[in-house]
């Protein structure tokens, strides 16, 4: 079998995309067939707007190494302000997570139209290098287990 | 218990020639509710559709997942297949495993380890999909118009042949709009009342159309088939009265109203045709801001060629014969700094029309034309400007005017001839300024009345400038005219037969279909805070009292009005309590996606299930 040779450590990055831009913009992506790391995985959403943040806590707590939200540019929201109520949303939340500690390398939000397939390449690529000089997001689940005394412990660990 | 058929397409290479497609299905088929699985090289040819609608009938399947192309592309088609077998084609998902995996990663295992999670997404999401059938909302089969203009005059009359009652609402107390007061269109040169009139008196004349001058719509209230419209008419001046008699435009047989008076409408379809207006000239101080005598609009100029039609013109000021007329284009168009930046498209053929009327009116005259480009792509357009240059000798000048003023019953210009590189002094005896065209005054009130989009400058926007140019955002109002982006007579019609065509669209059938994919609240939980009100871009919030059987009232919540609501999922994601939802993306569909991606499951060799930990 093949556990003689475990694949090395990979990020495990979950997007949450609108479909009327972002999700667009990847399958223009495909289309144009650009090329960009394999880390990413898609949860399709009506609207940026629809995001609860605790999709974003939930895909942390199931292993994400960090999370990216995508949305619509400004004024393109197809219901009109619904990116506006996003960002301002995550705005807040970023503060919170920030607060708790969390490192905030690992929630990032972008904008990336149906037209930019090219950037969501970018985006993806940037990302999953920046991820990968992190390493696994271990504080997270150490942090969740009230362990909260040894950041320097932990950071240690991860980079054991 | 879920029985989940999972289909696999190999989209001959595109797929296959970098995801072991056998492996996505071998490995899903051990998920648990996973009952069927395999592989085919295009599941959406026909033969593939036969299998999805096969093997439902056979396997007797509650949900099916295609791991495929983008959704965007089939995501109906199969659906359609799945109601063929026999079942809700909302059971269906569908994985991107091309555009989103196997177009853009190379032949190694973690791409096939992308497929598979993908997949995986897809079925765990299935699970938690619910049967929706469309929504059908009734289509009461009357049309509003706003603006009686030559767009509103076509959307009205299209409907009514079309066999639809239209209500018709000016704000004028004649209708007609703009058109009314030019003189002839270009570049046929026919007089454009005489091409008004006839229409005019099929408009009055039909028994389908209601026409109510004097008026506006203060209220919009409903969604598309159900609107209810308010108009309030306000009562006519003894000026427009006189009209009656005078004007060959106002409406004869409609009785003058003497009282304010507000009607209450119910209509199924709207179409604002609200028009345009033009730059003031008070805002134009180094053109004098309208204070100059014998500067004068573009409209003003051809009030005067209208009156003056087989006689002479005369100047404003003195009664006088102008002999040297000057037209200055885009003023205030093309005009980032100070005025619009954009072009208003008619103004090079309308002032080369004026130019040649004027000629005809004062044959031993001048006139001149300062332009920046001369934009004539219409048909017969770039003949008509030749024939203005070459047979009537308008002088035009490539360059701008910095100032104009008063001098010894003159009109002195001063501009620059930037091909010839000199500076042009004109002591001119009348100066045109064919201003921009703007959105008609109040045109960002009626947008935000009736719920559409404007742009920057206010004019209405389309749903979509290439595919759909007259439809705006909303459901059931469509879009006429010049209130959308400047366009002269002939696209205005085109236009209007566009909006109308749309509007006949909606009516041909008594009922509506409308995706089921819309929020919805559970009034059980629901507290009343009403937060979801103030963010919904679809105003589908409404307030709802429950009562007991005496008629007390007992709480108040809200309840999503399915006709209006667009699907966004705004509320769900503001809503504190959880009482809201939105179909097709449920909280328990999306937790248990974001779960089917937890690394639990990363290994595809090892029987590691989720429950075992993070594996740190």
């Amino acid at each position: 079998m093949a556990e003689l040779n475990p694949p090395p450590w990979e990020p495990r990055i979950v997007a949450f995309v609108c479909k009327w831009c972002t999700y667009a913009g990847a399958d223009l992506a495909g289309t144009v067939r650009l090329r960009y790391p394999a880390n990413v995985r898609i949860v399709k959403l009506p609207c940026s707007g629809r995001i609860d943040c605790f999709f974003i806590v939930k895909a942390l707590e199931q292993g994400a190494d960090a999370v990216l939200v995508s949305g619509c540019h400004p004024g393109d929201c197809h219901y009109s302000d619904g990116n506006y109520h996003a960002r301002r949303r995550f705005r807040l939340f970023r503060r919170l997570l920030e607060f708790l500690g969390v490192d905030l390398r690992r929630v990032q939000f972008a904008c990336v139209s149906a037209a930019e397939g090219m950037k969501w390449a970018d985006l993806v690529s940037d990302l999953a290098d920046e991820v990968r000089q992190l390493g696994p997001y271990r504080e997270y689940h150490q942090m969740c287990a009230g362990d909260g005394t040894g950041d320097e412990r932990d950071r240690e660990a991860t980079h054991a | 218990m879920a029985r989940i058929g999972l289909f696999v397409c190999r989209c001959g290479r595109n797929i296959a020639g970098t995801v072991d497609v056998a492996e996505v299905a071998g490995i899903l088929a051990e998920h648990p509710g996973v009952v069927h699985a395999e592989e085919y090289t295009y599941m959406c040819s026909d033969p593939g559709q036969l299998k999805v609608a096969q093997t439902i009938a056979d396997q007797h399947l509650t949900g099916v997942v295609v791991a495929a192309c983008s959704p965007q592309l089939h995501e109906r088609t199969f659906r359609i297949a799945c109601e063929k077998g026999g079942l809700n084609p909302y059971m269906c998902e569908m994985a991107n495993i091309r555009e989103h995996c196997s177009w853009v990663h190379p032949e190694e295992p973690a791409t096939t380890e992308k497929a598979i999670e993908l997949t995986r997404v897809a079925v765990e999401k299935v699970k938690h999909s619910r049967p929706l059938t469309p929504i059908r909302i009734p289509v009461n089969r009357r049309v509003l118009v706003i603006g009686a203009g030559i767009a509103g005059i076509q959307v009205a009359l299209d409907a009514a042949r079309g066999g639809y009652d239209v209500v018709l609402v000016e704000r004028e107390a004649y209708v007609g709009g703009h058109m009314a007061q030019l003189s002839a269109t270009f570049p046929e040169m026919e007089r454009s009342r005489f091409l008004l009139r006839p229409k005019l008196a099929q408009l009055l004349s039909h028994d389908n159309v209601w026409l109510l001058t004097n008026s506006e719509v203060v209220e919009l209230t409903g969604f598309v088939g159900n609107f209810k419209a308010t108009i309030k008419t306000r009562p006519s001046t003894d000026a427009e009265a006189g009209l009656d008699l005078a004007d060959e435009v106002f409406p004869r047989g409609v009785e003058r109203q003497r009282q304010e008076s507000t009607v209450e409408v119910e209509v199924g379809a709207v179409v604002p045709a609200i028009g345009y207006d033009v730059y003031p000239l008070e805002s134009i101080p180094e053109y004098g801001s309208g204070s100059i005598p014998n500067v004068l609009t573009s409209l003003q100029f051809e009030q005067l060629l209208r009156t003056s039609e087989g006689g002479e013109l005369r100047r404003p000021s003195d009664g006088a014969v102008p002999r040297e007329v000057v037209f200055i284009q885009c003023v205030r168009s093309r005009d980032r700094e100070h005025g619009m930046p954009y072009c208003s498209r008619i103004c090079c053929m309308y002032t080369a029309k004026q130019a040649m009327l004027y000629k005809q009116r004062v044959p031993d005259g001048q006139a001149y034309v300062f332009y920046i480009d001369i934009r004539a792509q219409g048909k017969d357009d770039e003949e008509f400007i030749r024939r203005a240059a070459e047979q009537y000798g308008v002088l035009y000048l490539r360059g701008r005017v910095s100032r104009i003023f008063p001098q010894d019953g003159k009109v002195v210009v001063w501009g620059a001839d930037t091909l010839s590189g000199m500076n042009v002094e004109i002591p001119a005896d009348a100066v045109v300024l064919a201003l921009a065209m703007t959105p008609a005054h109040g045109a960002l009130d009626v947008a935000r009345l009736l719920g559409v989009g404007a742009d920057d400058h206010g004019f209405l926007t389309e749903a979509h400038p290439k595919l759909r140019p007259v439809e705006t955002s909303t459901a059931g109002i469509f879009l006429a005219g010049a209130c959308q982006a400047p366009r002269d007579i002939g696209s205005c019609v085109a236009h209007a037969s566009g909006a109308a065509s749309k509007v006949l669209e909606l009516f041909s059938a008594r009922h509506l279909e409308r995706e089921p994919e819309i929020a919805h609240i559970d009034e059980g939980i629901c507290a009343g805070c009403f937060d979801c009100r103030e963010v919904c871009p679809s105003r589908a919030i409404e307030v709802k009292e429950i009562r007991d059987r005496r008629g007390e009232l007992l709480d108040t919540v809200a309840t999503v009005n399915d006709g209006l609501c667009q699907g966004c999922g705004l509320c769900v994601a503001t809503c504190r309590s959880g009482a809201a939802d939105l179909e097709g993306y449920t909280d328990s569909q999306l937790f248990s996606q974001i779960e089917a991606l937890s690394s639990r499951w990363t290994s595809t060799t090892s029987a590691e299930k989720p429950g075992g930990g993070h594996g740190g």
